[in-house]
C-alpha cells in the first residue's frame, strides 16, 4: 500500500507544472523572462516607487489597498502617505486613478487597463517583455511599436530611461532582434533591473496573499506530515491482529 | 470429578477436575461453555473466588448492555436510535479485510464534500451574486477578507480534487467489478452523484464571472440549444435572458449553493444506504458474507470502526498533504485549476482566443468536438455519459475482479483509461486536423470499450465473434466514408485501420489463442 501511495505522490508532482501556454506568439518576446522573487522586499519597494512615478498616472490598481501594500512591503504608513500617495487619497483606500474613461479614449483610443491582475491573466514574463520590447516605428502614432503587444496604443513612457532601439526585421517583417539607436539615462543593466522590479511589484499586486501562503503552507505541510506518520503507526497497531 | 462453585437461576459455574488440575465451565440452560483452566496445581478455593469475580463481571456487563448507556447519551438513545445507528454502520458493520489503496477514495470523496460545503458557506458570506459586483467581490475575498484567499483556494482546489478522487473511485469500480450484482443500485446512485457534481462544478465556475466563466458557460449552454425543436427556447429558459447575464448568474448561484448540494447530499445518503445493505465489494470480488462464524460475523470482515476509520485517517493525511501542497504552493495548477483568462472580468464583447473547459470536463468536451455536426456531437457526448448508467447490465461476466479476468479484459480497461486521459488532454488543446482525428478515434474507443465489455460477458463462438467484429467495423467505416476526401484520406485511412485492427484483435483472438482465458476465483479473500 505504501508503495502505491508513493507512486501516486510522484505522479502527482510530475503531472503538474505546465505554465502559461503560448499566449506570447513572438519568439523575440518570449526571450524576455522576468527573473523575480516576491520575497525580495527591496525589489518590491523599488517597484512600488517606479510604479507610482511612471505608471500610476494612467494605470489603476483598483484592488490594491494602500495600507496592505505599506504593511506587506515594510513601509511605514506615514512615509508611505507622504511619498507614495498623490491627490487627496487616504491610506485605507485602493489605488484607483482620477482619469475619466471618455478622456482616456480621446487621448489613447482606449482606457488604460487596470493592472491589478495582469500578472495573473497574462503572466509576469509578458509584462517584462512588454516593457523591454518597445522599438522605434514611424508609422505608429506614439512613434513606438512593441513586440510583446504589437500596435499597442500605449506610449513608451520609459523611453528616456531606456534610450532608443530599432527593430531588425526578418524577411516577413517580423522583428528578430534590436539595435540600440541612442543611450538612455539608465544603462541596459539598470533598465532591466528597473523593469524587473516593476514586474515583480505587479506580481505581488496580483496576489498579495502569495507572501503569506508560502510560509503558512510550510507549517501546514509539516503538521500534516507528522499527522500522517502518527496515523500510519496507529493504523499498524490496530491492524496487528488482522491476518 | 465435578464441583459446583456458584449457582444462580439457570446459570451454574462449575469445575471439572483432572489430574490435579481444574477447568472451569459456565453452564447456561444446560450447555457447558469453557471459561478457563488453572495454571498451577489445583486449588478449589481459588477457583471459587475466580468464579465469583467472573460472575460479577458477567452480570455488570449484562446490565450495561440491557440499559445501553446512561447519562445524556442514554437519555437521547431512548428517544433516538443513535447507538444502534453507530453499531449498524460503524462498530458492527463488517467490511472486507483486504481493501487496498483504491479503497481510500470513497471516504476521501465524502470528506471533500464536507470541505466544499464548509468553505462554500464562508465564501457565500462575502460573495455578491451580481454581474456588476461578482468579480470584484471575489478579489475582495482574495485580498481583504481574513484568510479569504485560503478559503477560496481550498474551494477551487477542492472542486478539482473532488473530480480526481471521484474518477479514481469510479476506476476502482471498473477494476473490481463493484457495479455488478448485487451492487447495481450503488453504481446507479454513484453515476447520479457524478452527474450532479458536474452540474454543481459547472454552475460554480460561472460565479467568479471571469472571461472563462462566461465563455465556458456559453459553450455548455449552447449545447442545449442544439436539441431539435425546443433548443433555442430551452437556452433562453436556462439563461433567463437571450445572453448570459445577471439573471443567469443569480440563478446559477442559487442552484450552486442550495439546490444541487441538497441533491448531492441526498444521493450520497442513498449511495451509502445501498452500500451498507449489500456490503462492500473487495479486490478479490468475492462475497465475504458467504463465510460467517457462529455469531454471524463474516470471517473475512473487520468492523469498519476502528479498523477502517484508523486506516482512512492515513489516506486523509496523504490526501491533505497533496491538497495543501496545491492550495499553498500552486493553486492555479499551471492554469488548469484556475484558468489564466479567468482573471479578466467577463466581457460579452471579447471572445477569448481559446476556450477550454476546466480539465475535468475535457474528455467529454473532446467527444463533443470529435463530430463536426453540433447536434450529433452533443448527442455523442450525452450518450457517453448515459452509457455509464447501463454498465451493470452491459458487463454480465460473473467474475468481478480484474485479478481473475482475462488478459483481453485488462487490455480493454487499460486502453479505455489511456484513451480517456488522451481525450482529456485533447480537450484543453485547440483543435488541429491531427488532434481532431485523434479525438474522433479515441471517442470511438470510448464506446468500443463498452461494446467489448458486453462481448466478454461470456465466451463467444465463431459466428457471433465475426458478426460482432464485422458490425462494429462497418459502423465506423460507413461514418468514415461519408466524410473522406482528397485532403484527409491519409489521416482517415490510418485511423480507421488502427481502430479496426484493435477490434479484430480484441474479438477474434479469443478464437485462436488463450488470451481470453479467465482465472479461477478463490472462495475467500486472498489477504
Amino acid at each position: 500500500m505504501m508503495k502505491n501511495i508513493f507512486l501516486f505522490f510522484i505522479f502527482f508532482l510530475f503531472s503538474v507544472n505546465i505554465s502559461f501556454a503560448a499566449s506570447q506568439k513572438s519568439e523575440l518576446a518570449q526571450k524576455y523572462k522576468a527573473s523575480n522573487s516576491i520575497s525580495n522586499k527591496a525589489s518590491l519597494q523599488r517597484g512600488a516607487k517606479y510604479y507610482v512615478n511612471y505608471c500610476s498616472g494612467c494605470h489603476s490598481l483598483k484592488y490594491m489597498r494602500m495600507n496592505t501594500l505599506a504593511k506587506d512591503l515594510g513601509i511605514d504608513e506615514a512615509i508611505f502617505s507622504k511619498n507614495l500617495i498623490f491627490a487627496n487619497k487616504k491610506i485605507g483606500e485602493t489605488m484607483t486613478i482620477p482619469m475619466k474613461e471618455a478622456d482616456a479614449i480621446q487621448w489613447f483610443g482606449a482606457l488604460p487597463p487596470d493592472l491589478s491582475l495582469t500578472a495573473r491573466s497574462k503572466g509576469a514574463d509578458y509584462i517584462y517583455a512588454k516593457l523591454n520590447t518597445y522599438y522605434e516605428d514611424d508609422s505608429s502614432v506614439t512613434g513606438y511599436n512593441n513586440v510583446a503587444y504589437p500596435n499597442t496604443s500605449m506610449p513608451h513612457i520609459l523611453a528616456e530611461l531606456q534610450g532608443g532601439q530599432k527593430a531588425v526585421l526578418d524577411s516577413n517583417n517580423n522583428p528578430i532582434s534590436f539595435e540600440k539607436t541612442s543611450e538612455g539615462s539608465f544603462s541596459d543593466k539598470e533598465y532591466k533591473q528597473l523593469t524587473n522590479d516593476i514586474t515583480n511589484f505587479l506580481v505581488y499586486v496580483s496576489e498579495p496573499a502569495k507572501l503569506k501562503r508560502y510560509s503558512m503552507g510550510f507549517w501546514v505541510l509539516l503538521f500534516l506530515f507528522i499527522f500522517t506518520i502518527l496515523a500510519y503507526y496507529t493504523k499498524k497497531e490496530f491492524w496487528k491482529d488482522v491476518h | 470429578m465435578e464441583k459446583v462453585l456458584l449457582r444462580d437461576g439457570e446459570i451454574t459455574l462449575h469445575t471439572r477436575e483432572r489430574s490435579n488440575k481444574w477447568q472451569m465451565y459456565i453452564n447456561i440452560k444446560g450447555t457447558d461453555v469453557f471459561v478457563r483452566k488453572s495454571t498451577g496445581t489445583a486449588n478449589l478455593d481459588d477457583a471459587a473466588q475466580i468464579a465469583t469475580k467472573y460472575y460479577d463481571q458477567l452480570k455488570s456487563k449484562a446490565n450495561s448492555a440491557s440499559n445501553s448507556a446512561s447519562g445524556v447519551i442514554g437519555w437521547v438513545d431512548e428517544r433516538l436510535p443513535i447507538l444502534s445507528f453507530v453499531r449498524d454502520h460503524l462498530t458492527n458493520y463488517y467490511a472486507p479485510k483486504n481493501f487496498n489503496f483504491w479503497y481510500f477514495f470513497g471516504s476521501l470523496a465524502f470528506m471533500i464534500l464536507f470541505l466544499q460545503i464548509f468553505t462554500g458557506i464562508f465564501l457565500a458570506m462575502h460573495y455578491k451574486p451580481d454581474a456588476k459586483l461578482a468579480f470584484d467581490s471575489v478579489e475582495f475575498i482574495m485580498r481583504d477578507v481574513n484568510l479569504g484567499w485560503l478559503i477560496r483556494y481550498m474551494h477551487s482546489t477542492g472542486a478539482s480534487a473532488f473530480f480526481v478522487v471521484v474518477y479514481l473511485h469510479m476506476f476502482r469500480a471498473l477494476m473490481y467489478g463493484s457495479f455488478k450484482k448485487p451492487r447495481e443500485l450503488i453504481w446507479l446512485f454513484g453515476v447520479f452523484i457524478y452527474l450532479a457534481l458536474m452540474a454543481e462544478a459547472f454552475m460554480g465556475y460561472l460565479l467568479p464571472w471571469g472571461q472563462m466563466s462566461y465563455w465556458g458557460a456559453q459553450v455548455i449552454i449552447n449545447l442545449f440549444t442544439t436539441i431539435p425543436f425546443i433548443g433555442p427556447e430551452l437556452g433562453v429558459w436556462i439563461r433567463g435572458d437571450f445572453a448570459i447575464s445577471d439573471p443567469t448568474l443569480t440563478r446559477f448561484f442559487a442552484l450552486h449553493i442550495v439546490a444541487v448540494p441538497m441533491v448531492i447530499l441526498l444521493l450520497v445518503i442513498l449511495h451509502l444506504a445501498a452500500l451498507h445493505t449489500v456490503g462492500s465489494n473487495n479486490p478479490d470480488g468475492v462475497e465475504i458474507k458467504k463465510y460467517k462464524d457462529e455469531n454471524g460475523v463474516p470471517l473475512d470482515g473487520v468492523p469498519f470502526h476502528p479498523y477502517y476509520t484508523v486506516k482512512d485517517f492515513v489516506g486523509i493525511g496523504v490526501f491533505l498533504f497533496l491538497f495543501s501542497t496545491t492550495v499553498f504552493f500552486m493553486p492555479e495548477m499551471g492554469g488548469y485549476f484556475l484558468e489564466h483568462a479567468n482573471f479578466i472580468p467577463a466581457n460579452p464583447l471579447v471572445t477569448p482566443e481559446h476556450i477550454a473547459p476546466v480539465w475535468y470536463f475535457t474528455p467529454f468536451y473532446s467527444i463533443l468536438r470529435a463530430i463536426p455536426d453540433p447536434a450529433f456531437g452533443a448527442l455523442a457526448m450525452a450518450l457517453s455519459i448515459v452509457v455509464l448508467f447501463f454498465l451493470p447490465w452491459i458487463d454480465n461476466n460473473p467474475i468481478k475482479s480484474i485479478r481473475y479476468r482475462s488478459m483481453l479484459f485488462r487490455i480493454n480497461l487499460f486502453v479505455f483509461v489511456a484513451g480517456f486521459l488522451i481525450l482529456g488532454y485533447l480537450g484543453v488543446k485547440a483543435p488541429t486536423p491531427l488532434y481532431s482525428a485523434l479525438a474522433l478515434r479515441f471517442s470511438e474507443m470510448y464506446f468500443i470499450f463498452f461494446a467489448l465489455l458486453f462481448f466478454y460477458s461470456k465466451s463467444r463462438g465463431n459466428f457471433f465473434s465475426y458478426i460482432f467484429a464485422g458490425s462494429m467495423i462497418s459502423l465506423i467505416t460507413i461514418y468514415d466514408l461519408t466524410r473522406i476526401n482528397f485532403e484527409n484520406y491519409i489521416l482517415i485511412i490510418t485511423g480507421l485501420s488502427l481502430v479496426c485492427a484493435f477490434i479484430l484483435f480484441m474479438t477474434i483472438s479469443p478464437l485462436y489463442t488463450n488470451l481470453n482465458e479467465e482465472k479461477e476465483v478463490p472462495e475467500r479473500v486472498t489477504g
